[in-house]
Formats: structure tokens, C-alpha cells, sequence
């Protein structure tokens, strides 16, 4: 399969009923299979509307956005497992749709005097916001595409990167389709 | 009862009751006293084993017998975890089974509490799925759900972990008949546009095979099959676990396939244009070597759990839904195929290729289960163990009715046969033979004390070789016959054994004496018996597709030559 070389990551969105375990669940159908998560975020889902005609009951879902690597067919076969589950109401694999997708990115940068006017200039390029801003340091908050911010990280590691905490990748389908 | 408020335990009990359990298997403890409690005042009867696992096994073997959700009450810690191997062999081989299993206090949770286990963390990989109650007023709707899920689409074991004080505590919540579960969807019958492909394949093949598995059994789509076969007059082959669901000996039947399957199922497979998957999951063990597995072949695969399509391989029409509905939907859309030629040649590779065993140089299973066949074998339940004596049931066993052959397919494990034949003897009353090898019946032989107590009618034929018997053979064909763990020297003596619980027992040594005790154990209609076969210790099971081989490298009979260490899995 030449698409695992091509496309590294795939992103996995998943809706599941908000139970006791279902991260659980969820994270044994990669890891009994050797696949790594790399980023997983977890979120509430759907806090009013009807599921198949009955009334939702706010925090009766969540909303899950995995990302991982690896074999196309057996993430096939990872994505059917997960919707065998039975927390799990839907499973897809975006990868290849069309998606908006977005990550949010803290970073802490060791800023002397003289690096401060580069540093403000890379974040005003990647429209990264100051929200912290010291003597020595500096956080800038970005958001945006991960490869977007895997660019500004990029810009910013020659200044020293003290800590970075990024939220890991959330998307949504485009127009009517479902997520 | 009026004006008391009910425990959460009788709740459950009641729960249980609602849903037709006629049965309860099990071994109380602290944490799940409220519970015991509560059966006191139940018509549900409750059998005492004398180990969880056993329990497990029993549930599992009234499931398969019965077709009914076996219901299994343990209590918390080492109770819970010693049913950690029946929950995966269940899970494995599609067995809808309720274990309900004590648990610390919820305010204990975590904190170590004695005989506690994180018992839903320990079996999620080998539930369908699991409850941990928190709430007593959640105890009717959990009950019912795991009913239905253990029950529809693919059946599975379903674990309810009950903390002691919500047992023990008030429930007030009404019972429930409705279940909610979002995204748990069960296919019924396939797309009309899936069928009407799968019927032009079928009309232009001219070497058809049906391979019938254990999806077939659960939905009993057995008679559908054998019009399908008929009508596009077309072989059948079966799993280890398909066994039953058509006839085995209908003059289209080929047995079974696949590692120890018959030599003429397995040409039938090599050779086909066409092979169709029906309640089947294209499991190693059918297979062998994936690339040289029909490569050429049309494939066609009905399964009502929609993840095992394309597992395996990628069938070209895969139609999800119930064995038996989608069959019936696809009679009328077929015809007769041109297939004279084919079941000609099949019939050829039949006079080639006959099952066969030497008749001489003493005693042989063969013989044994080849006389229990035709002695009534078919006419009782048939539960087996793991190894040779498995295989060699399979093969000389033909089992002719539904649910009637029940064997640990998927998970393989020692230790099931004689406590799932007395689940299958209580469901049914049906007489049921428990062929064991004198390994695995070690395993879980404590439960003479449940059979002799329940007076089942269990009829436990030990086959006696004094070794592991398959890892012997192995060790012999691939491994220069050093033998390593295989020796089971230090046997008890299996009729004195049986005499210390008074289970009467008879030792066979020699062919002669062969009906005899087979004809005494069948007569027997005062609870359980033991006939201890002593056979030969040095013997092959064939034909044999070496694992991870295709099957053209097939034995039929022991090699001259030297053989590789097989590649496949185990």
C-alpha cells in the first residue's frame, strides 16, 4: 500500500455515548492491534436535538477526534471495530474528505531584548496572539491547521522553546456531511 | 412483599426472571451475598460449581444447547477474574452469556478493598460489553440491555459488575421493556441489489462450495441452506463450530474444512470457482496461507457483524444480515448451476480420499469415536475439549442436528468440554456426550461433584493417550519429535477418580470391549458416567494443513520427509 507512505496520519472522528470506560474501549482497539494515538481530544456532543427521534439529554454524547498513523487497511478494519462498539454511535475516517480541521497551540519562548521584534513578527504572520508576555519570556497561542503550527514551530525553536502544549486536532466535515 | 421496598439484589433477580432464566451457575461470596439472598425466594435454580471457570462453561454450553443467554452469578476479585477464559470463549465463538459479578461498596472502589478487582477494566478485550453499576435505580435498564446485547446480532458475553451496597441497598426504579442504544445497529436482511449480485455470480459458477459456519447454527439457517444447496446443486462444507447446522450426512455434504477438515472438503475448497461464506469468518484455521487460499475463486460472505468484512480477505459481494433471512432471500433469485462435473469430481476425491485410521497396532480414538457415531452418537449432544480428540470427534462425529455439537472453536480451550456438556444436558435434558482427552479434562474435572449432584445426563468419554496428544504430534512432524511438555505421566486413575464423587465409571484397553461400554454408558439413566478409553499414545490427527500453509501442501498421511516449523499462527 503506497497511501501509507503518502498520507502519514488519519483522522478519526468518532460520536460515542458519554459512559464510564469508553476511552477505555475506544484505546484498546489501537493498542491491541500495536497502533499508536497520537492525538486524541475529547469533548461534549450534540447538547440538544433528537438522536433517532427521542430527545438528547445534554451530556448524553461526546464527541472524540483521534488522530494516527498507519496501514490503510487496518485502519479500515480499526474503524469498524470501533463503530462494533457499543458506546460508539458513528466512526469515520476523513482522510481525503473535505474537512475543516484545526489545533490550538500554547508555546513559552525565552525572549531577551533582542529577540522580541522577530519573535512578534513570526506571531503576527501565523496570527499567534501574546498571552503572556514577560521579561524573559513570552506565550504566544495559535490556532489554526497543524501544518500551520507545525510551521511557526518550526520559526520558533531556534529561540528556545521552554514548554509547548498543543491541543491535538480537531475537524469537521464540510457543508451538510456528518463528522 | 407488599410495602417492602425491594433490594437492588432482588431487583436483579427479578430482572432475571422477566427475561425467562431458568438456570443461574455459579459460587457465591461476600460481595455477592445481597444477591444469593435474593435467589433464596426465586424459582430460578441456582447451581453451585465448584469453580468459577466451570461455571462459565456451563453457562456457555446451555447457551449453545439451549440458544437461550447462559446467566452466570460470581462474586468480586479472584471470583470474578477465574471467568476471565469462559468470557473469551464465549466472546470468540459467539455465545450469548449474562455474568453478573459481585463488587466492593462504591465507596471502596480503588481503595483495595478485600476481594476487590478492577473487574470491568480486567475483561473489556473479552466482553461484548460491560456494566459497572453505580446507581441501583439504573439496575432494570442495565439488565435489559445487556439482555439485548448478549442476545441480537453477533451474541457475546455481557459482564454486570454489582457493587454490594447497591445489591444490598433500596431499588425503587420500574422495570423497563425498551432498550436505547444509539449506534448499536443489528442488520436483519441484505440490500435486494447485494443478493441479485450475489445470485449472477452464482449462476455463472460452475465449481460452487458453501462453507457453512457457526453464524449458521445461532440462526439456525440450516434448512435454508440445504434448499440453496439443493437448488443450485452445489457442496457444502462446515466449520468446526458449523457442524449441525445441515446435515452432515446429506449426500451433498462434504464435512469439514480446513486444518483437519476431510481431504475431499479441502480439494472442494482448493479447486472451487466459487466459495460462499455463509455465518463464517474466513478464520485461520479455514484458510492456511492467505495468498494461495482460492486465489481465483468468486467470494461471497453473509455476516451479521459488518467488521468482518474484509478482515480476512475482500469477499466481492458481502451481504450483511441474518444467516437464515438473507438465504431465504436468495433462493428465488437462483437456479440450478451447471455443476454435474463438478460434484462428480468431488465424488471421485470422496472414493480417493476417504477418512481412514489403521486398524491395527492397538487401540485407536478413531475407532472409538467412529463407533459412538454409529452406536446413537448422533441422536445426543456432543460437547468436545481441545486437541486431538477434538479433531477426531469432528471428523468421525457427523453431527446431523442444530446445536447439537458443541466445541470451543475460536478460543480453543482446554477445560471446556465436560462442564459445557452438563450446561447443554440441563438446558435440554437431551442425553450429551462430553468426548474430553485426559489433559483438559483435568482442567475443570472438580465439576463431577455439579454433575453428580445436578444427576445430568452426561455420558464424559475420557480418550486417554497419556499425553497432550496435538503438541505431541507436533512436536513429532516439526519439531524433530523432541518432545517438550507433553508428557502426561502422573494421570490419575480416571474410574477410581469418577468412583470418589460416585460417578460410576468403566475402563476400556481393548476394541473388543468397545461397544460394550459405549452401549452401558448410553443405557445409563441415572446421572452422569465415565467411560476412560486407554488408545493408543502415538497418533496423528490427518489430514493436516501444516498452519500458515496452503492447502496444497496438505498431508494425508504422516510425511517421509523431514517438515518445516509451520509459519502460521499457533
Amino acid at each position: 500500500m503506497t497511501a501509507a507512505t503518502t498520507i502519514p496520519f488519519h483522522t478519526i472522528s468518532l460520536l460515542v455515548r458519554n459512559k464510564p470506560g469508553v476511552l477505555v474501549r475506544v484505546a484498546l482497539v489501537f493498542s491491541r492491534r500495536g497502533y499508536n494515538i497520537e492525538s486524541l481530544v475529547v469533548s461534549p456532543a450534540m447538547g440538544q436535538g433528537e438522536y433517532d427521534g427521542i430527545p438528547i439529554t445534554p451530556g448524553e454524547f461526546s464527541r472524540m477526534t483521534i488522530t494516527c498513523s498507519g496501514d490503510p487497511d487496518n485502519l479500515g478494519q480499526i474503524v469498524k471495530q470501533l463503530e462494533k462498539l457499543i458506546d460508539v454511535v458513528t466512526a469515520i475516517d476523513h482522510t481525503g474528505e473535505a474537512v475543516i480541521e484545526s489545533e490550538l497551540c500554547l508555546a513559552k519562548i525565552k525572549s531577551g531584548l533582542d529577540q522580541r521584534t522577530a519573535l512578534l513578527q513570526i506571531a503576527e504572520n501565523f496570527k499567534a496572539k501574546v498571552v503572556d508576555y514577560g521579561s524573559d519570556s513570552m506565550i504566544l497561542r495559535c490556532a489554526g491547521e497543524s501544518d500551520k503550527i507545525d510551521a511557526m514551530v518550526a520559526l520558533l525553536r531556534p529561540y528556545g522553546i521552554v514548554e509547548m502544549v498543543r491541543s491535538g486536532k480537531i475537524l469537521m466535515a464540510r457543508g451538510l456531511a456528518s463528522t | 412483599m407488599a410495602g417492602k421496598t425491594p433490594t437492588g439484589g432482588e431487583i436483579v433477580i427479578q430482572c432475571l426472571e422477566r427475561e425467562g432464566v431458568e438456570h443461574v451457575y455459579g459460587y457465591s461470596g461476600g460481595a455477592a451475598m445481597p444477591i444469593f439472598d435474593a435467589l433464596v425466594d426465586s424459582k430460578i435454580k441456582f447451581v453451585l460449581v465448584r469453580h468459577e471457570q466451570g461455571a462459565t462453561h456451563m453457562a456457555d454450553g446451555y447457551a449453545r444447547a439451549s440458544g437461550k443467554p447462559g446467566v452466570v452469578l460470581v462474586t468480586s476479585g479472584p471470583g470474578a477474574t477465574n471467568c476471565v477464559t469462559g468470557l473469551l470463549t464465549a466472546l470468540m465463538d459467539s455465545v450469548p452469556m449474562i455474568v453478573l459479578t459481585g463488587q466492593t461498596i462504591t465507596s471502596m472502589l480503588g481503595k483495595d478493598a478485600f476481594q476487590e478487582a478492577d473487574v470491568t477494566g480486567i475483561t473489556y478485550p473479552v466482553v461484548k460489553h460491560s456494566y459497572l453499576v453505580k446507581n441501583a435505580a439504573d439496575i432494570p435498564r442495565i439488565m435489559k440491555e445487556a439482555f439485548h446485547i448478549a442476545t441480537t446480532g453477533r451474541p457475546g458475553p455481557v459482564l454486570i459488575d454489582l457493587p454490594k451496597d447497591i445489591t444490598q441497598g433500596p431499588c425503587t426504579a420500574p422495570f423497563v421493556d425498551t432498550v436505547r442504544l444509539p449506534g448499536y445497529r443489528v442488520p436483519g436482511r441484505a440490500d435486494p441489489a447485494l443478493l441479485k449480485k450475489a445470485a449472477d455470480y452464482l449462476a455463472k459458477s460452475k465449481r460452487p462450495v458453501l462453507y457453512v459456519g457457526h453464524g449458521s447454527v445461532i440462526s439456525g439457517a440450516g434448512a435454508a441452506i440445504l434448499r440453496l444447496a439443493e437448488k443450485l446443486n452445489a457442496p457444502i462444507v462446515n466449520t468446526l463450530l458449523g457442524k449441525g447446522a445441515c446435515a452432515e450426512d446429506h449426500e451433498l455434504h462434504q464435512g469439514m474444512l480446513g486444518m483437519h477438515g476431510t481431504a475431499y472438503a479441502n480439494r472442494t475448497v482448493q479447486n472451487c470457482d466459487l466459495i460462499f461464506a455463509i455465518g463464517a469468518r474466513w478464520d485461520d484455521r479455514i484458510t492456511g496461507k492467505l495468498s494461495t487460499f482460492c486465489p481465483d475463486a468468486i467470494k461471497l460472505h453473509i455476516d451479521v457483524d459488518v467488521a468482518e468484512f474484509g478482515k480476512v480477505l475482500k469477499p466481492d459481494v458481502c451481504m450483511a444480515g441474518d444467516a437464515k433471512l438473507v438465504v431465504e432471500d436468495l433462493i428465488p433469485l437462483v437456479s440450478k448451476c451447471d455443476s454435474a462435473e463438478w460434484l462428480k469430481q468431488i465424488a471421485v476425491w470422496r472414493k480417493s480420499y476417504p477418512l481412514k485410521y489403521a486398524k491395527k497396532g492397538g487401540l485407536r480414538a478413531q475407532y472409538v469415536l467412529d463407533r459412538l457415531d454409529r452406536l446413537g452418537g448422533r441422536d445426543c449432544i456432543i460437547t468436545t475439549d481441545v486437541g486431538q480428540h477434538q479433531m477426531w470427534a469432528a471428523q468421525f462425529c457427523r453431527t446431523t442436528k442444530n446445536r447439537h455439537w458443541l466445541s470451543s472453536g475460536g478460543a480453543g480451550t482446554m477445560g471446556f468440554g465436560f462442564p459445557s456438556a452438563i450446561g447443554a444436558a440441563m438446558a435440554t435434558g437431551t442425553p450429551t456426550w462430553a468426548v474430553v482427552g485426559d489433559g483438559g479434562f483435568q482442567m475443570t474435572l472438580c465439576e463431577l461433584s455439579t454433575a453428580a449432584l445436578q444427576k445430568v445426563p452426561v455420558k464424559i468419554l475420557i480418550i486417554n493417550n497419556s499425553y497432550l496428544g496435538m503438541i505431541r504430534q507436533w512436536q513429532e512432524l516439526f519439531f524433530d519429535n523432541r518432545l517438550s511438555g507433553a508428557d502426561l505421566e502422573g494421570n490419575p486413575d480416571f474410574v477410581k477418580l469418577a468412583d470418589a464423587y460416585g460417578v460410576p465409571g468403566k475402563r476400556v484397553k481393548r476394541a473388543a470391549d468397545v461397544d460394550k461400554a459405549l452401549k452401558w454408558a448410553m443405557n445409563h439413566n441415572d446421572g452422569p458416567c465415565l467411560v476412560e478409553v486407554e488408545v493408543v499414545k502415538e497418533d496423528n490427527v490427518f489430514p493436516m494443513v501444516p498452519a500458515g500453509a496452503g492447502y496444497e501442501q496438505m498431508l494425508i498421511e504422516r510425511p517421509k520427509v523431514k517438515m518445516d516449523k509451520p509459519t502460521g499462527s499457533t
